[in-house]
């Protein structure tokens, strides 16, 4: 007998959302009474030409940007309404980020770079290294925990990132162009990585891509245009 | 964590921070050093005490006084000891040679300062040697003097030239006391006086004088002055401080220029250190976005900046102080008698210290301040 599971959760609400930016003394629009839902568990990729929205829609959920109107609820919290102190302690426990260009701080090793985030939390050094280990182990750099990002290849760099962003187990991993700096073997071997994760981990992940073979990787696609969302 | 991506952060460019804590070492070693130069300047004041009066012509410092007041001076009541000393003004060898030179009354004038520390046989010697003299540890180092050597002084005041053997050397109680003076005995200097110039001999160039109470000085000073008021030689009585300031204040603005020059040397530092600052802040911009972005909160974005500031600041700094003692150990050797006292004080290494710690901070206020407020989303764009 077949049972249908009931759909996942709604782990991100968005309603509402505007966001418009000045240039030269004019306000331009980027972002129009945008709705979107992301449920739990999901890979969300983010498409659409260049200036459409989405960086800024996703720098708006992963709480780096305040939004001119509208509402985004991450579990059930509204992060539009969080001072900035709050949001700051906000982002380091729920939100996991992933750069295009890495931004591995260059003077701290790989497991520097990963422990990072923990010095915001209470955890013993130790404990901070353990799971900084464990962490550059699950992305296949055990061999590579004490070499400067000057040392190790875009590949590399984009792992140790992804160790960072997952080092305090947020809810959300946002990714900004993960691949758009890597070579095809790299960018594949980044994708699968970030597969692992929402499949093994069931992390959420949402990612900003412009390239078409790292989108067909996620579950879902969102195009957005001019500010708001297409129909795929 | 935190200490060592400040620690990193500051070595990171090794020859921009090398030659900043360079820029800093001079810069406080130099402060240092000119307000040593200062402190020398009032060393003479510094040193002197406070149950000293020192009683000269009203007229000036050039006239000198009759020795008949000594009596009068020792009767007035709250004295307790009078001695005299007479500026000699001698040449050794060549006018660069310069070094002060006193006529003294040997018997009182090493009672009243004892803080000239002169061993019992040396000085029982100078006693009986007419022509004897005692020379400070500073000025015998200085030309290689020892005991029974003589001591050729060409007159410039008193006529003639003069032969003087050492007979003692005395060594100061503390750092503060002058050890670069030459004392005799002033019979010779009177009895010589006495055959070559007759109407100048029996004449002292000071008094001085000690009293029981140093907080009568004032009134004493008064009442000496009160006693030979409408005499052939007025008198002005002062505290032996005030008399050394004014020395000084006939410099004044010779020491307040060096003040300026030294306070100005920080200044430059500071603009320069504050100029690597905000170099090293708006090449990181990125990196504090991404701190600020994994939930770093403004106020420790500013701390890293400022630490790293304060961490070259405190490293230039440490090494100026550590620096100064032995610059400023040549320098007061090199200007010899011209600053007989020429110690590093306390006071001068924690003002460097604070100086340091000033640069640091202001240094690093404005980049702390940018780089607290980095807006993530602009700041992640920025191109190291």
């Amino acid at each position: 007998m077949n049972v249908a599971l009931p759909p996942p959760e709604v782990i991100v609400r968005i309603r509402g959302l505007a966001k418009a930016y000045r240039r030269g003394g004019q306000s331009v629009p980027v972002l129009e009474a945008l709705d979107l839902d992301i449920r739990a568990g999901d890979f969300l990729a983010l498409m659409g030409p260049s200036g459409s929205g989405k960086s800024t829609l996703l720098n708006l959920v992963a709480g780096i940007d305040k939004p001119d109107r509208g509402t985004i609820e991450v579990e059930g919290v509204d992060i539009t309404r969080l001072p900035e102190a709050d949001l700051a302690r906000w982002r380091a426990s729920h939100v996991g980020f992933i750069f295009q260009f890495y931004n591995l701080l260059p003077v701290l090793t790989a497991l520097e770079n990963v422990e990072l985030p923990l010095v915001l939390t209470g955890l013993s050094r130790r404990e901070r290294r353990e799971r900084a280990e464990l962490a550059l182990s699950m992305v296949g750099l055990e061999d590579r925990m004490d070499h400067n990002p000057s040392e190790l290849s875009g590949g590399q760099q984009q792992r140790v990132a992804i160790a960072r962003a997952i080092i305090t187990d947020p809810t959300l991993l946002v990714a900004d162009e993960p691949t758009g700096d890597l070579d095809r073997v790299s960018a594949g071997e980044i994708l699968d990585l970030m597969d692992r994760l929402n499949a093994e981990l069931g992390k959420t992940i949402i990612m900003v891509t412009h390239d078409q073979r790292a989108a067909e990787r996620a579950h879902s696609t969102v195009h957005l245009e001019k500010g708001a969302l297409v129909k795929a | 964590m935190f200490l060592r991506l400040m620690f990193r952060n500051a070595l990171r460019h090794k020859l921009r921070t090398a030659l900043t804590v360079l820029g800093l070492v001079v810069a406080i070693l130099a402060f240092g050093l000119l307000a040593t130069v200062v402190d020398a300047w009032y060393a003479g004041a510094e040193g002197a005490s406070s149950s000293r009066l020192i009683t000269r012509n009203a007229v000036s410092l050039v006239f000198p006084l009759p020795t008949t007041y000594r009596e009068k001076l020792r009767g007035v009541e709250g004295v307790t000891d009078v001695t005299t000393s007479n500026w000699f003004g001698g040449v050794y060898i060549s006018e660069r040679n310069f070094f002060p030179q006193f006529a003294v009354d040997g018997e009182t004038y090493f009672r009243l300062y004892p803080e000239y520390v002169i061993a019992d046989n040396e000085y029982k010697a100078f006693m009986r040697n007419r022509k004897g003299a005692i020379v400070g540890r500073k000025l015998a180092t200085t030309y290689g003097w020892k005991v029974g050597d003589v001591v050729p002084l060409r007159g410039t005041i008193y006529a003639g030239n003069w032969a003087f053997e050492v007979e003692a050397i005395y060594d100061g109680r503390d750092a503060k006391t002058d050890t670069s003076q030459f004392f005799f005995h002033w019979d010779y200097l009177n009895e010589t006086v006495k055959r070559q110039m007759p109407r100048r001999a029996d004449s002292v160039g000071v008094y001085i004088v000690n009293i029981a109470d140093p907080g009568r000085a004032a009134e004493l000073s008064l009442r000496i002055d009160e006693q030979f008021r409408n005499s052939l030689a007025e008198t002005l009585t002062e505290t032996e401080k005030a008399f050394q300031l004014g020395f000084v204040s006939m410099t004044e603005a010779i020491v307040v220029a060096i003040r300026v020059v030294s306070y100005l040397v920080i200044f430059i530092i500071m603009a320069v250190m504050a100029n690597t600052m905000a170099m090293s802040s708006r090449e990181r911009l990125s990196e504090y976005a991404t701190m600020k972005a994994l939930g770093f909160l403004p106020g420790r974005i500013g701390l890293l900046v400022l630490g790293e500031s304060l961490l070259i600041a405190a490293i230039g700094g440490g090494l100026g102080v550590l620096f100064t003692f032995p610059v400023a150990a040549r320098f007061g050797a090199a200007m010899g008698s011209l600053f007989p006292v020429f110690n590093v004080s306390p006071q001068t290494v924690l003002l460097q210290a604070a100086c340091a710690a000033a640069v640091g901070v202001v240094a690093a206020a404005v980049p702390a301040v940018k780089a607290s407020r980095v807006r993530i989303a602009e700041g992640l764009r920025a191109v190291a």
